[in-house]
């Protein structure tokens, strides 16, 4: 974990109420894909985890929906604002589970943390399938980046306006892609979803409301097979067999 | 300079103290900085049996402060004594403050009794304020009569200093203080957290699955501080400042109102660097005022 001061270096509406913001400072902190960054907003007592969308050693990005106060004080920020983030929380995706190929299926801004996963697995020379699932065009985000580092994609919306009409599970049956693992990161019925219908072994990125992020509070500790986890600290990647849904 | 404090005994080379619940059991932080740096560590609270506490969501954030409905997550009184102390010892060398609560009478004793005799452990916090868990906790630290025979039952079997951690939500703190004092309490901790709520207005909800939790941050610090003043001026037992602390100017003025030692709460979990920070800050802001001994500010005011 760190904390420092970062710039902002752009922040820009990439969706419906969805922003990408680009920071620049220290990233030495974040190891795996998954992780996350806590980010302090002037005016609010606790900090927003945001997922690490992608990094290099200079600079990172998030992705944010506008789904409350703090979010919105978020989008009007400009470049050249600073940021005091806690960085490299959280333990991430394992991309070593993964043999050959994997599945990745993805939930609204769930695309965000297994972005820099996807990369990985496929800069490691393993087939990547991504089926992501969006309520409507308007909200799809990261389509076309999967598409580009050469990820087969497959998208589904609700209304049918983007790809499949349907949900994730759905897009998954239509396309019947061949992995030895998976990977899930969206809203918790998705996930729920994907984890119990998909044969074979896989991981998920819990959500909780959170307070420290760094695993101190012990405020966001969910249930699982193996025990009691905080979701920030000894998560948010469970594997599927831990997760009791 | 001197920063170093005594609490029955007991010394701190500095006042700051992260609070119960806000820092784990100490290792959670080991590997982010040097623990020694602090005077001292209250743990996370512990019970006889282990607990999972109360279902999530349990934590909600409201202006300039935070409620938690964690309820006392943790591993039981054997573990903290067998695993998590001896572990936490193994990099840090200052005071060691086991935090212990209840469901009866003689869990309290049990565990008090237990902790009292492990080595490791320098002073007792008995926690008779937490908001959190039904039939325990606050419900013995809102009664003088509840508090005081506690407190004597766990003085009866313990060696080590024991402060008995209050809850502000009572009509008249000093009444309980008082009623503790006489039954013996080595010091006092005040305070624990407010009660309070937090409603999702879309949903139509308590935003906490507990419906209420325990309200801490720094809006809470004005009543911290006047509770801690009010019972300083009525008691003779030290007392550890607690509530709403942020800066290293917020332990100068919980110090001033009478506390002997403060501990950090909240302000660890929005920047768990926080009392590392305070103890670094401590001396800068002694020196501005003019304080070359900080046991001279206790209770100044």
């Amino acid at each position: 974990m760190e904390k420092a001061l970062y710039t902002i270096i752009s922040n820009e509406l990439i969706a419906d109420k969805t922003y990408r913001m680009r920071l620049a400072g220290p990233t030495g902190s974040l190891k795996r894909a998954g992780q996350f960054v806590n980010v302090a907003v002037d005016g609010f007592f606790l900090r927003r985890p945001l997922a690490a969308q992608e990094w290099d050693p200079e600079s990172l990005a998030v992705i944010y929906k506008v789904v409350g106060q703090g979010t919105e004080v978020m989008s009007g920020m400009q470049p050249g604002q600073g940021l005091e983030l806690l960085c490299g929380l959280g333990n991430g995706f394992d991309a070593g589970a993964c043999r050959h190929s994997a599945l990745i299926a993805c939930g609204g801004l769930g695309a965000s943390p297994v972005f820099s996963l996807a990369k990985e697995l496929i800069d490691a020379g393993k087939k990547v399938c991504v089926v992501m699932g969006f309520n409507t065009a308007a909200d799809a985000v990261l389509v076309d980046e999967f598409k580009a580092m050469g990820a087969e994609v497959h998208v589904a919306t609700l209304d049918g306006s983007l790809g499949v009409k349907g949900f994730v599970t759905d897009a998954i049956k239509a396309a019947q892609p061949q992995f030895d693992y998976f990977y899930t990161c969206g809203p918790a019925p998705m996930m729920k979803a994907v984890c119990t219908s998909l044969e074979g072994p896989g991981e998920a990125s819990l959500e909780e409301r959170m307070g420290c992020g760094c695993g101190i509070c012990y405020g966001c500790t969910c249930h699982t097979n193996s025990g009691a986890k905080r979701v920030c600290a000894d998560g948010p990647v469970f594997k599927k067999e831990d997760i009791i849904w | 300079m001197v920063t170093a404090v005594d609490l029955c005994g007991v010394r701190l080379a500095n006042p700051v103290i992260p609070a119960s619940g806000t820092f784990g059991f100490g290792l959670e932080m080991a590997g982010e900085y040097d623990l020694n740096v602090l005077g001292g560590i209250s743990l996370k609270g512990s019970t006889r049996e282990p607990r999972f506490g109360n279902e999530c969501p349990r934590i909600a954030e409201t202006p300039d402060g935070m409620l938690n409905s964690v309820g006392l997550q943790n591993p039981g009184i054997d573990a903290l004594l067998n695993d998590k102390v001896p572990a936490l010892r193994k990099v840090y060398s200052g005071v060691v403050i086991a935090n212990i609560s209840g469901f009866s009478l003689d869990d309290y004793v049990y565990c008090c009794a237990l902790a009292d005799k492990c080595q490791d452990i320098d002073i007792l916090e008995v926690n008779v304020s937490c908001p959190n868990v039904h039939g325990g906790g606050m419900a013995f630290g809102t009664s003088a009569c509840a508090a005081a025979e506690i407190t004597a039952a766990v003085k009866a079997v313990c060696t080590k200093p024991v402060f008995v951690k209050l809850s502000p939500n009572v009509t008249d703190i000093v009444s309980i203080a008082k009623a503790c004092e006489e039954a013996g309490a080595d010091g006092l901790t005040l305070v624990n957290t407010l009660l309070g709520m937090r409603i999702d207005i879309n949903r139509r909800v308590p935003i906490l699955a507990n419906r209420y939790g325990g309200f801490s941050g720094r809006a809470i610090f004005p009543v911290a501080l006047r509770m801690v003043n009010q019972v300083a001026r009525a008691c003779s037992i030290p007392i550890m400042g607690c509530g709403g602390v942020s800066s290293a100017s917020d332990v100068i003025e919980m110090m001033m109102a009478g506390a002997t030692a403060v501990q950090v709460g909240a302000e660890n979990l929005r920047n768990p660097f926080a009392s590392k920070e305070i103890v670094e800050e401590l001396p800068k802001i002694m020196q501005k005022l003019g304080i070359e001994d900080i046991n001279e500010i206790i209770g100044a005011v």
